[in-house]
């Protein structure tokens, strides 16, 4: 129970830091942004970090989610915060279908997932559902737009994200992930249900994203398909996550921050550079620190959570 | 009718030429147990190789594939000697080269932006041929069966090469299984490294065509290309190069029925199919289960 000392001061950090920012610096969108970036790669991390399954859809939640919390908005007389909820809940939903993906190993799964999220972007976006979904024009839900409840609402999904890593890494269950990623025969033999635990992780992961997408949607009230569902938000993902460090609680965070902020400083005249540099960034880590900025400080011995 | 045989002899053209844009991926994977998940932007460079010679130097964009070639030399070289053989060393090669690769395919995105710019580029239509050839009353340009050959030349050569010659049947060796192959002493990493040029070197030639077969070339297609080009190895399974015709084939024919007779979900194609393969025959259509786990 010593763990949960460090998890509440770094949710109570994460809070303090989010809460007053906006108040030092004016640019609100920039940081709604970065927390969406933030809870999207904590919510692969849970799946990725801990399970070592990399859902490269990942996005495909996100767009269901901010789908679902639209289409519930205009057709629906539904509190806006249980709209957002509902996009949890389809995100777990669509996790469910897809659920027979994590019989794949490794890089299939993620191919696969990949193909997915393409199919899903499809569906949504296709000119035949244009009168249900909106097609390819988007839609538009400018009649709830509340930037300061949605700020809020996307903050307390990061620290919702941030704490079911928290609990990953030190209960019970995160030992038992741990052992299934290491070597799933043995942690079967050792009584875990590997194919339960991993679709508990899987769905929760899902429903992270789909919260988050609900949440994005509320915010920026009109979007096209494109918006929800790039692979760029996936990409983003994978990489704030695999620089700060997965498997780690903050690990997600600083990366999301500390990269999202360079992305806005150098990303926005030139985002085509920032490309290039993503994917020199992306192979240099694989190479040289695969476990990402954390492992530098436990390698000298400092205790990371 | 006309309609079923139109898609039926195009969807058999586009799918043998589809072989070809897959080939290379799967016998990079098959030899290194590496997933090139940049393989669609050196399908890329391929095509933009072609439109350099075509509209800047004003020749037949057919001397892409000589230059592809060459191309291949040049950048798989360094590459392979700078990362597969760190990637076989590390814990899960597999996965970690699908990340990294995917680096390099954000690179090469980026590149292709900032000298080619975002738009689609395309090829004179007439260069490989201004006349059509008919089956079945269904007449189709010349340059797709010229794309259709080449794919058939390139499966035939690398048969060619897997049976008789003595790189070959190492390669295949390698294949069956990396520790034996390296016991019997087989130069493994010089092996494996020209198994990697080949299929950048396919990949790239592919490219030469795609103009014509999509109409266009624009950055923004690599990544497409290459779930389109993993969908078509993993139907005729991972690592055997020739189940990827028949696995061409079922793409082919099945994207042109889509087209024909449902236009607007006819992207859904490559990844539906992807996806219900995976889950249905995880080994593929003729696997002789080279699926690792």
């Amino acid at each position: 129970m010593r763990s949960i000392v460090p998890a509440a001061v770094t949710l109570a950090v994460i809070a303090v830091v989010f809460i007053l920012a906006p108040h030092l610096y004016g640019n609100r969108s920039l940081l709604f942004s970065m927390m969406t970036f933030a809870a999207l790669a904590q919510g692969l991390n849970l799946l990725y970090g801990f399970t070592g399954y990399l859902p490269f859809g990942y996005v495909g939640f996100f767009g269901t989610g901010a789908y679902t919390t639209s289409l519930l908005v205009l057709h629906s007389h539904l509190p806006v915060l249980v709209c957002v909820l509902a996009g949890g809940i389809a995100a777990i939903v669509v996790g469910v279908i897809l659920g027979p993906l994590l019989r794949l190993s490794g890089a299939y799964f993620s191919i696969a997932n990949l193909a997915a999220s393409q199919i899903l972007y499809n569906i949504f976006s296709n000119q035949d559902l244009a009168s249900v979904t909106g097609g390819p024009y988007g839609l538009k839900i400018d009649q709830v737009y509340n930037p300061t409840a949605s700020y809020y609402t996307m903050l307390v999904i990061l620290l919702l994200a941030t704490g079911l890593a928290a609990h990953f890494r030190f209960s019970r269950f995160g030992m038992a992930l741990r052992a299934m990623n290491q070597d799933p025969t043995s942690a079967s033999m050792a009584g875990i249900d590997v194919v339960r635990e991993r679709l508990i992780v899987w769905l929760i992961s899902a429903a992270i994203a789909g919260l988050a997408g609900g949440a994005y949607a509320w915010n920026l009230s009109v979007f096209y398909p494109d918006a929800v569902f790039t692979l760029q938000i996936s990409v983003f993902a994978i990489v704030f996550a695999l620089f700060g460090g997965v498997g780690t609680v903050i690990g997600p965070v600083i990366g999301a921050v500390v990269l999202y902020t360079l992305y806005n400083a150098v990303g926005i005249s030139a985002p085509q550079y920032f490309e290039f540099i993503y994917g020199l960034l992306i192979v240099v880590l694989v190479l040289f620190l695969p476990n990402g900025l954390m492992s530098l400080l436990a390698r000298r011995g400092i205790r990371v959570i | 009718m006309s309609l079923l045989e139109y898609a039926l002899v195009g969807g058999i053209l586009y799918g043998i030429f589809f072989a070809l844009v897959a080939i290379g991926l799967n016998l990079i994977f098959g030899v290194m147990r590496i997933i090139n998940l940049a393989h669609g932007q050196f399908v890329l460079l391929g095509g933009y190789g072609a439109f350099v010679i075509s509209a800047r130097l004003h020749l037949n964009p057919i001397y892409g594939v000589p230059l592809a070639i060459v191309g291949a030399i040049i950048v798989g070289v360094p590459l392979y000697y700078a990362v597969v053989p760190r990637l076989q060393a590390g814990r899960d090669p597999e996965m970690l080269s699908f990340i990294l690769f995917f680096g390099i395919a954000q690179m090469i995105d980026a590149v292709l932006i900032a000298v080619f710019g975002a738009d689609q580029r395309s090829l004179p239509q007439d260069a490989l041929g201004s006349g059509s050839i008919s089956v079945l009353g269904q007449s189709f340009p010349d340059s797709w069966w010229v794309a259709a050959a080449m794919s058939m030349l390139v499966a035939a050569s690398l048969y060619l090469y897997f049976r008789r010659t003595r790189l070959g049947f190492a390669t295949r060796a390698i294949m069956a299984s990396r520790e034996e192959a390296l016991a019997t002493g087989i130069d493994v990493q010089r092996v494996s490294a020209l198994s990697f040029i080949i299929g950048l070197a396919f990949a790239g030639i592919a490219g030469v065509f795609v103009p014509y077969l999509l109409g266009s070339i624009s950055p923004d297609i690599g990544n497409e290309l290459t779930t389109t080009s993993f969908a078509i190895i993993i139907i005729g399974s991972l690592g055997n190069p020739f189940g990827t015709i028949i696995g061409g084939l079922v793409f082919g024919v099945g994207t042109l029925f889509m087209q024909t007779f449902f236009p607007s979900w006819s992207n859904l194609v490559p990844y539906a199919l992807l996806v219900i393969i995976v889950l249905l025959r995880p080994a593929g259509l003729f696997g002789r289960s080279v699926r690792v786990t």
